[in-house]
């Protein structure tokens, strides 16, 4: 393996593909994002196929995920917020599973790319929209319009709004990105520091203990940040359909 | 199924409740409380950061793009984009202020900015 910390997150083609000129290879991306949905898919039919009175271990995991997840989205959204209850849960068990693999050795991380996590808050954000207008109507606008604002500041506040509106799927997905690809980065180089002092000579392979206990704690708090982002990239999406349920209500 | 579980607790759960606390005091493990969250607020501090700085630079963005984007339709070129950057300055502030629950709720600037104005009165 390469000895720069970038080189980890090159894509490479496993079956190149071409439709047009259009390059749809299956890529290492993909082959994780299907063993992704494959492993989760087949832990929870697995786990919830005895459905005992008395859950297994397995059962009563899959359970508190449930349970963790559902009860963000009713306190962010509400009860009614619970019909949203697939996209985020697969949402959220999506990026947990994809960051937890991200943490093996060799292995590729697929939130690491910026297009992976747009393509997800863009999901949400098209979402919000659609379902607004479809269930507020045009009071989805009143989004934008915060009550009690007097006439004359309205338009400027009204373009204020739009514009923290639309900048919400950049943080949203910028966030996961960038702590993935920061986080990974570090791993790497203080990993690399290892090397080079250790190829140094003695004095180097005694100072070589430093940035390997620094590598363990960064391991370990990368695995909080993979659980984090993955909680806070659903948080924020049950924030935001929130805004889609009950916009019309102010 | 919730039922038997509690029954199953309430035999055993305060019986081993004190047995484990009793063992951390045995261990000395009673006071590990204050190192655990200095560290948890430290964590805090960087993801905040990282919070709030997504926030404030993303509107930015967005204001800048839009107002390229005006400037592209309409052929205004330099006005609607330092307009729009501006304001995306300001929209930038609004979100570090939501993110960092100084005006809690997405919407509770009402009484914020009617209080505003009525002091610039």
């Amino acid at each position: 393996m390469a000895n720069d910390p970038i080189s980890q997150f090159n894509i490479k083609e496993l079956i190149p593909l071409e439709i047009g000129s259009t390059n749809i290879s299956f890529t290492n991306s993909s082959l994780f994002m299907v063993a992704t949905v494959i492993v989760t898919s087949a832990f929870f039919i697995w786990a919830t196929s005895r459905r005992g009175m008395i859950p297994t271990r397995a059962q009563s995991f899959a359970e508190t995920t449930y349970e963790f997840v559902a009860n963000m989205l009713r306190d962010a959204a509400g009860s009614d917020g619970m019909r949203f209850f697939p996209l985020v849960f697969s949402l959220f068990l999506f990026i947990l599973v994809i960051n937890m693999f991200g943490m093996f050795p060799y292995f590729f991380t697929v939130t690491s790319h910026i297009i992976i996590t747009v393509a997800l808050a863009l999901l949400v954000f098209f979402t919000v929209i659609a379902y607004g207008l479809y269930k507020n109507g045009l009071g989805f606008f009143k989004l934008f319009v915060p009550s009690g604002v007097p006439v004359f500041v309205l338009p400027l506040v009204v373009l204020i709004e739009i514009i923290s509106f639309f900048s919400r799927p950049i943080s949203h997905s910028v966030r996961l990105f960038a702590n993935m690809l920061a986080g990974h980065i570090t791993l790497k180089v203080f990993a690399g520091f290892i090397v080079s002092m250790g190829s140094v000579g003695a004095v180097g392979v005694v100072g070589a203990i430093l940035p390997f206990l620094m590598t363990i704690g960064l391991t370990a708090l990368e695995f909080l940040v993979a659980f984090l982002q993955a909680y806070v990239f659903t948080l924020l999406t049950c924030m935001y359909l929130n805004d889609a349920l009950h916009a019309g209500d102010h | 199924m919730r039922n038997s579980n509690s029954d199953d607790r309430s035999a055993s759960g305060k019986d081993l409740d004190q047995r484990l606390a009793d063992m951390n005091k045995r261990l000395g493990r009673d006071v590990p409380k204050v190192e655990r969250s200095a560290s948890a607020s430290d964590r805090n501090g960087f993801g905040n950061a990282f919070k709030l700085s997504s926030e404030f630079i993303s509107a930015i963005l967005v204001g800048a793009i839009l107002g390229y984007g005006i400037d592209w339709l309409v052929g205004t070129t330099p006005w609607a984009m330092i307009l729009f950057l501006l304001l995306g300055f300001v929209a930038g502030v609004l979100n570090v202020l939501r993110a960092s629950g100084e005006l809690s709720g997405s919407y509770d600037l009402k009484a914020n900015e009617q209080k505003s104005v009525e002091d610039k009165e």
